[in-house]
């Protein structure tokens, strides 16, 4: 569904993303997992047209993603690490504007907000001002957003910054709903517990390249087990792979 | 490509509309520094302070003194005079490319230099029309006092030196002895110009100028207010509107721009750019959603002027809607281009501020432009504020036709165009 091979992207002198080559499927969820200034963003953004690649190339379904009109743009959904929403709006006001970027309107367009919103449950504060919200709700109606155009691959980046448990057991359920309906989602974090709950695959890069791609299980293996027994942690495996100097 | 569109001009009206701080800034402030401005223009006094003048000279007398004064008005520091026809002086005024008009009239030169011996025979002084653009009433009086030191000058030249003197001193001297006035003057105004006449046949090129207290002033003045047509008062809220309007629509579309950068800090822009939308859609919509709002403070504020302070499209109606339309693009392009400078809204915003100020300042929305310096003055040129406040007053107490909008509009159009060009090539696009 989606194929990433040999991205690179330099920013200066910087190097920030080093052919990354990387695969989903559908109905599954890839983590991509790295220390601050990785590439993970950076990877993301090139997926989704926001930065150009220097070298490499994107396929979804085969085709090569080119430009910023492709139509193979629709099977791609954004949720950006920033509360990418509009707070002197209305929710609903929010998704109706994003829906017409797909160029989504009138019946098919209150049709995929209602099932954005049920999922997200805020179908009842759909006409309240997004500044009213808490953190968790505009974590949800972020995800929303992303979703409106039923994209059949998501690009997630570390969509859980910020909020509270149960919001972020809400999104994870959405997100596991999601996969279960066959949709591909990419799914960047630093948080390791929640690589170990989604995650069908793992890619963990660092310094733009990738230092590792397995499944969990097969990370587990890659370091021996703790001495008293029992398995390693995917924090220990992150740790032995990009090591512990600190990333500023 | 058309609902995306729509959407985004939509959306950014919502925002607009939802900010009660933004829309009192851009529709209610004009209006209200607008009406105390021209409460305090609309009748104003002359100043004294000077510059450099337009002025537009008509010859229809063609003697030695009027080719003279005309030389010397054209030598003036102070002017820039043209000479031309009387049809074309009125208009030259009507159209605000002139501020005076002086028409010296068939006769002037004699009429003025018998007038010179002769302070009671009002009937004979010549008639010099002032034709006045009354916006520009503070140079009036400069144009009037130049002129005066230049005729004062020509005549008495003439009078102490010249044939027309001495034609017009033998001419007084015969008409004494017929003259009511007291015999013992007479006899002493007979020994004076028989002495002026010695004079000038012993020494003909008599020094300029004279002290004489038997000179007077060899004219009166006839001054006319020149505006669309005759039964039509200047109305200083006219203009001061315009120049307000302008101002604050040009605040409100930096801030419009800066929205972008707050967009892009906010992650936005990267759900824009994300979309299957061109990127020069997403900058026409921003664009399009702005001269909207543009367009609509100005027609708010003119609407208020009209009903309140009475004032009047006297020339096109076409023509004033072009340009309130050419000058809306030409600010909302602006605000495309504010979003190309600095990388913080902040920054941006201290910047923008500072050059929308210049900009108004030197449009003229302020100060007067005739009180700048030549360079200055020609620098406002480039500047668009001054063409659509120019555009605005024309259409206006002017009474321009249509032929009086297309420069206006095409530059405004041209400032446009210029800014669109720069924003997309400046535009940061890619997203890290």
């Amino acid at each position: 569904m989606l194929e990433i091979r040999c991205l690179r992207k330099r920013f200066g002198s910087l190097v920030a993303v080093s052919d990354v080559s990387l695969t989903i499927e559908p109905g599954q969820i890839l983590g991509l997992l790295g220390p601050n200034g990785a590439g993970k963003t950076t990877t993301v953004s090139m997926i989704a047209g926001l930065l150009t690649p220097d070298a490499g190339e994107i396929r979804i379904d085969g085709q090569l993603l080119a430009g910023d009109r492709d139509p193979a743009k629709r099977k791609i959904g954004l949720v950006p690490q920033d509360l990418a929403l509009y707070e002197e709006l209305t929710a609903q006001d929010n998704l109706r504007f994003f829906g017409a970027l797909y160029s989504l309107t009138g019946a098919a367009l209150d049709h995929a907000m209602a099932v954005a919103l049920t999922l997200v449950g805020l179908g009842d504060r759909m006409r309240d001002r997004v500044k009213t919200f808490s953190g968790g709700m505009k974590r949800r109606l972020n995800l929303a957003a992303g979703l409106l155009h039923d994209p059949d691959i998501l690009l997630l980046d570390e969509p859980t910054v910020g909020v509270d448990p149960q919001s972020r057991n809400a999104i994870f359920d959405n997100l596991e709903e999601l996969r279960d309906r066959g949709k591909a989602l990419l799914y960047t974090t630093h948080y390791m517990e929640e690589a170990e709950r989604l995650a069908d695959r793992l890619v963990i890069i660092d310094r733009g390249q990738v230092v590792a791609s397995d499944t969990l299980a097969g990370l587990y293996e890659k370091i021996p087990a703790p001495a008293g027994g029992g398995r390693a942690s995917l924090e220990s495996v992150f740790l032995s792979l990009t090591g512990k100097s600190l990333r500023d | 490509m058309l609902i995306p569109f729509l959407a985004m001009v939509r959306k950014d009206l919502r925002l607009f509309f939802t900010d009660r701080r933004a829309v009192l800034l851009t529709f209610a402030a004009p209006i209200a520094i607008a009406s105390f401005i021209g409460s305090i223009t609309q009748n104003a006094g002359r100043s004294t302070e000077r510059a450099r003048i337009s002025v537009a000279i008509v010859d229809e007398d063609g003697s030695t003194i009027s080719k003279t004064i005309v030389t010397d008005v054209q030598k003036d520091e102070n002017l820039t005079a043209v000479t031309t026809t009387a049809a074309d002086a009125r208009e030259r005024v009507r159209r605000g490319t002139s501020s005076v008009a002086l028409i010296l009239p068939r006769g002037f030169g004699e009429n003025a230099g018998r007038s010179l011996f002769r302070p009671a025979a009002t009937q004979a002084r010549p008639q010099l029309d002032v034709l006045f653009d009354p916006s520009r009433t503070a140079e009036v009086g400069m144009v009037r006092g130049i002129f005066t030191e230049h005729a004062m000058q020509a005549v008495s030249q003439e009078m102490f030196s010249g044939s027309t003197g001495r034609q017009s001193i033998q001419e007084t001297l015969n008409a004494l002895d017929s003259s009511s006035m007291p015999a013992d003057t007479k006899a002493r105004l007979r020994t004076m110009l028989a002495g002026i006449l010695a004079f000038q046949q012993a020494a003909p090129a008599a020094p300029q100028g004279s002290t004489s207290g038997v000179f007077s002033m060899p004219y009166t003045v006839h001054e006319e207010a020149v505006t669309a047509r005759a039964n039509v008062t200047y109305n200083a809220y006219a203009h001061s509107v315009a120049g307000m309007a302008i101002q604050f629509l040009l605040f409100a579309m930096a801030n419009h721009g800066i929205e972008i950068l707050t967009e892009r800090q906010r992650g936005i822009w990267k759900r824009l750019r994300s979309a299957p939308v061109s990127r020069y859609l997403i900058l026409a919509g921003k664009a399009a959603s702005g001269a909207l709002i543009s367009l609509t403070s100005l027609l708010i504020s003119f609407a208020f002027a009209m009903l309140v302070f009475g004032v009047r499209i006297e020339g096109s109606v076409v023509g004033f809607a072009a340009i309130c339309v050419a000058c809306s693009v030409m600010a909302a392009t602006l605000g495309v281009l504010v979003a190309t400078i600095g990388n913080s809204p902040a920054t941006a915003r201290g910047l923008t501020t500072f050059g929308i100020l210049m900009m108004v300042m030197l449009g003229g929305a302020w100060v007067p432009m005739f009180l700048f310096p030549a360079w200055l003055q020609r620098v406002t040129f480039v500047i668009p504020i001054r063409w659509a406040i120019d555009g605005l007053d024309a259409m206006t107490w002017r009474g321009v036709g249509l032929s009086g909008a297309i420069a206006p509009t095409m530059m405004l159009l041209g400032f446009a165009a210029a800014f669109a060009t720069i924003a997309v090539a400046r535009f940061r696009w890619e997203e890290a």
